[in-house]
């Protein structure tokens, strides 16, 4: 092992020094060794804290590959696969690797994968000895039995080893491959994992289409995919990342690279499309999959309203659920037939003209004292309000409107000038409804943007006191974004209480504000496809605070992964999922700055003032 | 009086300017207080339509104070200050340049991230109207004005020749050379619409050609575009090539006023510089 974590000898015994690039010291190497110990203890603390929160006893019933992998033991790959590439990362100087990666970089993966682990060896040893039950509560008893294969501790310690080491060095294997051949290997792993996460909406269409002789092949019948499928979808994802190579890639930056009018019909082509796509898809759909669509397509609304206040005036709400709540009640208020004080029982479409202007106020309301805040302190005074309006729908003293905590039940769905009426029980109508105030949405925030508004609010996220100085009155222009923010929230809000047809306190917990701002981070702020996409990633597969995603098990680890994806973004893509150009120009300015000095954009001081040499 | 003005203005002029009317903007025991440091200390100051009044003084004698309080960025704590015969006492930065003074920062305070073109239309906020209602149904009137605010973004940044035009509209204003922020600084000040402009060492950091050249422009500032201006300048000869009328400051105080040969002359200001130590000559 030591042997093949030293350099390449070509590079090693150069020795000559004046060449470049340098070859490694061995001090540089030295460090290989550390880094090694350190990521494979992490990992083997990652492996033992994901097994004792028992994620892989309630994940092993999801079936991934048919008959050898399910969710829970993929849990269990996830850590050694990431040690074991990681640690292969190059050292690069002056953004060049300093030595090609080969055979060091798998061993050095499997190392570490196999350290990584020996922590769930540790653990079946742990467990079979000693009683820890008392101080950790999570784990089931079916872990020890699961981490074994049913076999003796001994086959536990022997098994997780191997594993850790052979699926460590599958990551370092991955350092070594050129970028083709990784780009085709990341596809294939990610064409399995698809259809494997996609299965009950797959499952759902292809039954709508009538096309079940093709899911009954690809899936087994207690679900997950056929290893056989698994191995042909693999293949034919593989050939065509081959032959595709980078197509995609080339297809967008020839996008990117078209000017004006053309580019926007190619913009306009692809909306167009996309939102054909998504008005024909869900009379296929069955109940499932509309409620899924649904139920994303109500965070979208209330992300990209979150995302006006966030993405655009740089303003950090916490407590954004209130507006949600405001509009659901407002909306339940004043179309239930129960509501306990005032029941005037308007049609869907008139309340709502009522609901933007209660919200509308009650925004105003709470962020003209706000607003005037900046930072920390403005998060802090945003978490609480957020808080606020909950207790108030809670508290006894307005329960003779709000119904306290029995809140408002038997709302009636949501009528659209008396020609349908759209309710829960039909799924596809409220995804229709909530399709349509989404556009309403997109529509609001990009012309916004586009507007002298949406540059004075860039222009306050960006330096607040000098956008002042430069005749901006920000608080107005900050109070406005919150305004068009607790509106759009408030769409979102009628559409749900005419969707759930009952409205509780608890269905607005802080968690709500929290999850809303997670997927906007997540997916990019300030950028409408990218709040889009990180609803439909987070929403969609993982579930919101009450909705089950495609990935329903997940459920009770919901918040968990919720977490570390964030903490992941932060680190690898600070800017998300999909950014918007400003936000990734704030994040990387630097480099950014630096490129174009490359291509020769940023004239250096001197070279500018000699060429335009003195026009007295 | 036998400084040589680039300009082409009469001495005599200024003169003329400087006594008759009532001046555009105008201070009156003015003082700022920093705990116990009296930055501004019963200043009394004053500039007229027309008028190119240099500020200059030794390091920390209070001339970007002296802005900031104009501008309502820092609070005063006694004096008045009157533009156009009414006082700005207790408006908000905003409202000052909406008022017609507008400025630029000593260490330079672009909007990063916003493209060059961006940068002037946004500082057009205040001379424009159209809210959310004209651009979500993109009505006649949202889209006049925002072509409107674009001809003139353009046309403000044309004064720097070909500097800031083309394809250099659309980068960021990050990625700008050092004497480009400074003129982008400029553009976005003139976007305003000012009668007064404030100009916080606008050659610093500049090479020679380039300082000689931007001194001409602040001249053609006054003279194009109607500007009254107020330079704070270490430089001397920009501050010779510029000014009507020089404005010394020390510790808060005025302790001379008058056209640069008198003042680079004066004993009292020799003695402030040199008090100070000679760096700032
Ligand atoms: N915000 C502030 N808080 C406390 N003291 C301040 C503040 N701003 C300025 N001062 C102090 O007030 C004095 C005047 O500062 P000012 O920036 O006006 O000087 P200046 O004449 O512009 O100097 P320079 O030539 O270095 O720019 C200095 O002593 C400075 O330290
Ligand atoms: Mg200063």
């Amino acid at each position: 092992m030591t042997g093949v974590l030293l350099p390449p000898p070509e590079t090693g015994a150069m020795g000559g020094r004046a060449e470049t690039p340098p070859a490694p010291s061995r001090a540089v190497l030295a460090q290989d060794w550390r880094r090694l110990v350190r990521l494979g203890a992490v990992g083997a603390f990652a492996q033992v804290f994901i097994a004792l929160s028992n994620m892989p006893v309630r994940l092993d019933e999801r079936v991934v590959v048919k008959p050898v992998l399910s969710l829970g033991y993929l849990t269990l790959l996830v850590v050694p696969f990431a040690a074991g590439y990681r640690v292969g990362h190059q050292i690069k100087r002056e953004g060049m690797p300093v030595y090609a990666a080969g055979a060091h970089e798998v061993a050095g993966g499997a190392a570490c994968g196999a350290l990584a682990g020996g922590g769930l060896s540790l653990l079946a040893v742990l467990l079979a000895n000693f009683d820890l039950r008392e101080p950790l509560v999570n784990w089931s008893p079916m872990l020890a039995e699961l981490l074994a294969f049913g076999n003796a501790t001994w086959f536990a310690v022997v098994v997780w080893l191997l594993i850790g080491a052979a699926i460590g060095a599958v990551g370092g294997i991955l350092r070594t491959l050129g970028p083709r051949t990784r780009r085709a290997a990341v596809t294939m792993a990610l064409a399995v994992a698809g259809a494997a996460v996609m299965e009950p909406l797959v499952v759902d269409l292809a039954e709508g289409m009538r096309l079940e002789a093709l899911t009954d092949r690809l899936y087994a019948r207690r679900g997950g995919v056929n290893w056989t499928s698994a191995l042909g979808l693999a293949a034919g994802s593989g050939v065509l990342a081959v032959l595709g190579r980078g197509r995609i890639r080339q297809a967008r930056a020839h996008i990117a690279s078209l000017e004006g009018a053309k580019r926007n019909r190619a913009n306009s082509g692809l909306i167009v499309l996309t939102g054909a796509a998504l008005i024909i898809l869900p009379l296929f759909a069955g109940k499932l999959t509309n409620e899924l669509l649904a139920n994303v397509g109500l965070f979208v609304l209330l992300a990209l309203g979150l995302n006006v206040v966030v993405g655009l005036a740089g303003i950090l709400d916490l407590g954004y659920v209130a507006f949600f709540a405001v509009g659901s009640y407002s909306a339940a208020v004043l179309t239930a037939a129960t509501s306990p004080r005032i029941n005037p029982e308007l049609p869907w479409l008139v309340a709502l003209i009522a609901v933007v202007i209660i919200t509308g106020l009650v925004g105003l309301f709470i962020g003209a004292p706000v607003i005037r805040m900046r930072g920390d302190y403005l998060a802090i005074v945003t978490l609480g309000f957020g808080e606020i309006i909950r207790l108030l729908f809670l508290s006894d003293w307005l329960s003779g409107w709000f119904g306290g905590s029995q809140g408002i039940t038997k709302i009636p769905g949501a009528g659209i000038f008396g020609l349908t009426s759209v309710a829960g029980t039909d799924p596809r109508r409220v995804f229709y409804l909530v399709l349509a105030f989404c556009a309403i949405a997109i529509y609001v925030s990009w012309r916004l943007e586009r507007s002298r508004l949406g540059r004075a609010w860039t222009a306050v996220r960006e330096d607040e006191t000098v956008a002042e100085a430069m005749g901006i009155n920000t608080v107005n222009v900050k109070l406005l974004a919150f305004v068009v923010g607790a509106i759009l929230g408030s769409f979102s809000g009628a559409i749900f209480s005419a969707k759930v047809g009952s409205v509780f306190p608890n269905s607005f917990l802080i968690l709500v504000s929290i999850v809303i701002l997670v997927v906007v981070i997540f997916g990019g702020m300030g950028s409408i496809v990218g709040v889009i996409a990180g609803s439909a990633v987070l929403i969609g597969v993982l579930g919101g605070p009450k909705q089950p995603g495609l990935l329903a098990e997940f459920s009770e680890f919901k918040l968990l992964i919720y977490g570390a994806l964030l903490i992941w973004m932060m680190l690898a893509r600070p800017e998300g999922l999909i950014p918007s150009v400003r936000r990734s120009r704030e994040l990387h300015q630097e480099e950014m700055a630096q490129d174009a000095w490359l291509r020769g954009q940023v004239e250096d001081d001197d070279g500018s003032g000699a060429q335009a040499a003195p026009t007295p | 009086m036998t400084a040589t003005n680039g300009n082409g203005l009469a001495p005599g002029a200024d003169a003329a300017n400087g006594t008759g009317r009532r001046p555009l903007l105008e201070t009156r025991g003015l003082s700022v207080d920093f705990g116990g440091l009296h930055a501004l200390d019963g200043l009394d100051f004053e500039v007229h339509e027309g008028e190119i009044v240099s500020v200059i003084g030794p390091n920390g004698a209070g001339k970007t104070t002296l802005f900031n309080a104009i501008t309502a960025t820092v609070e005063r704590s006694a004096g008045d200050i009157l533009f156009e015969g009414t006082s700005l006492l207790g408006l908000d930065p905003n409202r000052v340049t909406a008022r017609g003074i507008a400025r630029t920062f000593q260490n330079v305070r672009l909007f990063a991230n916003m493209t060059v073109l961006e940068n002037v239309m946004v500082s057009q906020h205040c001379r424009t109207r159209q809210h959310a209602f004209g651009a979500l149904f993109y009505t006649p009137s949202f889209r006049r004005e925002e072509a409107e605010i674009r001809r003139r973004a353009e046309k403000v940044l044309g004064f720097f020749g070909s500097r800031l035009v083309g394809y250099r509209f659309d980068q960021p204003a990050f990625t700008l050379s050092y004497a480009n922020r400074r003129r982008l600084e400029i553009a976005r000040a003139m976007a305003t619409q000012p009668k007064l402009i404030l100009l916080d060492e606008p050659v610093a950091g500049m090479n020679p050609v380039e300082s000689a050249e931007l001194t001409g422009m602040i001249g053609r500032l006054r003279d194009e575009w109607g500007f009254a201006i107020v330079v704070i300048e270490h430089q001397m000869d920009v501050v010779r090539e510029v000014s009507d009328r020089v404005v010394v400051l020390d510790h808060g105080t005025k302790i001379a006023e008058g056209d640069y040969a008198d003042v680079s002359t004066d004993p009292r200001v020799i003695e402030a510089y040199l008090g100070q130590g000679t760096e700032t000559s």
